[in-house]
């Protein structure tokens, strides 16, 4: 392999085999999994970049209302502090869980077919 | 102390008898540089959480809570927080694209000469920086706990190499790592970061539960004990704004304090996705499926550990106050941060379980701190042995200058004869910086800032943008290397005494070079457009994209044997 590899890199790939991986680029398996893969990552990575900076943000512009005590003296600084872990947990969780339901039967499909329409492909 | 020294030699022989056993199983490359891609999830798991919780996160979040309170929890959320960007957009491409280190995913599309080359300067960049740190803070840290090794050993290493005089504590940390890296490769330093992960999340657990008996389970009352500590401008420790005072100063019209939450912020969570290191990890399970469960198993471990941070840096400022956070054996008591957990395992050791109880807590942190240290090391070598071998030797003189063949012995031999020039190199250079000990802090957080403004824009374009190319990704790689380290070096803090109006405002520079780093990407990218200097990135970006989401061609874990 490392030294197809080499090969490939100082001559560049044959232009059969780019148009065999664009070709698998453009099969409806394939499209749908980068799709399903998108509609997840993309507002999630959203989500967790907001709110993430959120945290210091408020404690920088908002700091009377961060150090309000919630109960006893544990004020919404600390609590805003700890849901972040429950938001990585969370978002991880749903994350796990898309990924086995769908990402894999999804990139399991585009395998299927890589094999079928290429022979041996590897 | 001798209790210390004990289970200090109790770590020691472990860890070597793991690298005995070990040593069997690394005689080819992909056993070397991916533990024949045969440890399962949850062992990679512990392990990276072995790699990644380092001194600086048990011993450095605990002292910074016990003496600015809650500004040092922000640390703790950011480090953990940052495994949703390892999640969701490298760990799985990253295994079904690549080999032994990150260099191999970049070339896959770029010309491998320069890409590989650069690479290596940035792997090399992010991986000292991080290993002077823990050298540095090893040292502090066997001289303050068994003050006696240090003496023992000091007529066997009075020796002077290039005019810089070698540290006995720092000598033999590093000749351990040597020892697990080049007899035992990544089965040994994955096993070395499993036993130190467990005994890290053993010791924080034990704390955590002594503190919160102390006061009774009772949250209400710990909280009120916390907030009774205040720091000198008024705010108490529950309350953020200690470690960097809002509202006092401004930088480009904006509060500065603000900028340095920020900025740090950035550096944590986006750094940690660059870290070679902790890249090279996901090389050594058999799959895109055993990585995405890796960093579940990691994420479970390095948050809860970073929780109960809380409980021993507030226990801490509570129990035994900064006051008394200092090494016993000065005469006078200097407060030094490193010291929370040991000296509030001491207390809690004394008040429950009376004065060996003391001596025997204290001795036992020392040693899970030892271990730390030990199994983070290991994993910082392997990662800049991997830059200079099968990087920069392997497949850029020799495969591509020389266009030479290079067999599996010559490689392994190549990797661990680099593994042991990395390990002295660090030795000396540990002991050097080491004089300079204020500078120790500060470089760990370099190494997540350059991390993030080189590493990451090279990987996320590489993956993910089809027009990104050779240029593009030297101009991040070295681009975010040096303008990190030049802002660093013209900033606040690096020099003794801190300059009072440095070139550069901020002590995270982050806000600053991160983008940076993701524009030179861009802007190389266009560039390299215009020289038409690189055809061939755009059309092997299909094979990548598909590889990469789909994990065909992947490499196959190796027979077990």
């Amino acid at each position: 392999m490392p030294s197809k590899q080499a090969a490939e890199a100082d001559t560049g790939p044959p232009l059969e085999e780019v148009a065999q991986w664009e070709g698998l680029e453009q099969t409806p398996e394939f499209k749908q999994l980068i799709q399903a893969r998108l509609r997840f990552v993309l507002p999630a990575t959203a989500f967790f970049l907001a709110y993430y900076f959120l945290l210091p943000l408020l404690n920088g512009l908002a700091p009377a209302f961060m150090r309000t005590d919630v109960f006893g003296h544990v004020n919404i600084a600390y609590l805003f502090a700890l849901s972040q872990f429950v938001m990585a947990w969370l978002l991880a969780w749903f994350y796990i869980r898309r990924a086995t339901r769908v990402f894999d039967p999804l990139a399991q499909k585009v395998r299927e077919r890589a094999a079928r329409g290429r022979g041996a492909a590897s | 102390m001798n209790l210390t020294l004990a289970l200090f030699l109790i770590v020691i022989a472990i860890t070597l008898g793991i690298t005995a056993w070990a040593s069997r199983r690394t005689g080819t490359t992909v056993q070397f540089w991916a533990a024949g891609r045969g440890i399962k999830g949850w062992q990679n798991g512990l392990a990276i959480s072995g790699d990644y919780m380092s001194a600086a996160s048990f011993l450095g979040i605990a002292g910074l809570i016990a003496f600015n309170g809650y500004d040092g929890f922000m640390y703790s959320v950011g480090w953990l927080v940052a495994y949703l960007t390892v999640l969701f957009l490298i760990a799985e491409p990253m295994r079904n694209t690549g080999k032994y280190t990150l260099a191999d995913v970049l070339s896959y599309r770029m010309s491998p000469i320069p890409v590989r080359s650069a690479a290596a300067f940035s792997t090399v960049a992010v991986s000292a920086s991080y290993m002077m740190a823990q050298m540095i803070g090893a040292g502090s840290l066997i001289k303050i706990l068994i003050p006696s090794l240090d003496s023992t050993l000091k007529p066997w290493f009075n020796w002077t190499i290039l005019g810089t005089k070698l540290d006995p504590s720092i000598t033999v940390v590093g000749a351990l790592m040597m020892i697990y890296v080049i007899a035992g490769g990544m089965v040994a330093t994955t096993w070395v970061q499993i036993v130190k992960a467990v005994m890290l999340m053993g010791g924080a657990i034990l704390l955590s539960f002594l503190v919160l008996l102390h006061f009774g389970f009772n949250f209400g009352s710990f909280f009120d004990a916390i907030a009774k500590v205040k720091a000198a401008n008024g705010l108490n420790f529950t309350q953020p704004g200690i470690l960097y005072p809002y509202g006092k100063t401004q930088v480009w019209g904006i509060d500065k304090a603000l900028l340095e939450n920020v900025s740090l912020g950035m550096a944590l969570i986006l750094g940690t996705a660059g870290l070679p290191h902790i890249l090279m990890r996901f090389f050594t399970v058999p799959n895109a499926k055993a990585a995405r469960q890796s960093v579940v198993w990691a994420m479970g471990l390095i948050g809860s550990f970073y929780i109960m941070t809380t409980f021993l840096g507030f226990g801490a400022a509570t129990l035994v106050g900064k006051a008394k956070i200092c090494a016993a054996v000065a005469p006078k008591c200097t407060p030094n941060s490193n010291l929370a957990a040991p000296r509030l395992a001491e207390y809690l050791g004394t008040n429950f379980f009376g004065t060996g109880g003391g001596e025997f807590l204290l001795a036992f942190i020392a040693a899970v701190a030892f271990a730390t240290i030990l199994a983070v090391v290991a994993g910082l070598t392997l990662a800049a042995s991997g830059a200079f071998s099968h990087d920069f030797y392997v497949n850029v003189i020799r495969t591509h200058i020389l266009h030479g063949h290079v067999s599996e012995r010559e490689q392994v031999m190549v990797a661990r004869i680099t593994a042991g020039l990395v390990g002295l190199l660090s030795i000396w250079l540990a002991a050097r910086v080491g004089a300079t000990a204020n500078a120790a802090a500060l470089v760990a957080g370099v190494a997540f800032v350059i991390a993030a403004a080189a590493n990451l824009p090279a990987i996320l374009f590489t993956l993910f943008w089809k027009r990104f190319n050779t240029w593009g990704a030297v101009a991040s790689l070295v681009g975010g290397s040096v303008m990190t380290i030049w802002l660093v070096s013209i900033g606040p803090g690096w020099t003794l005494p801190a300059v009072a109006h440095p070139a550069f405002p901020l002590q995270n520079v982050g806000i600053v070079s991160i983008p940076i780093g993701f524009a030179l990407a861009i802007l190389g990218t266009y560039l390299g457009e215009l020289a038409k200097a690189d055809r061939l990135a755009e059309r092997k970006f299909h094979e990548i994209d598909v590889r990469a989401q789909t994990g065909i061609g992947a490499e196959p874990a190796a027979a077990a044997g």
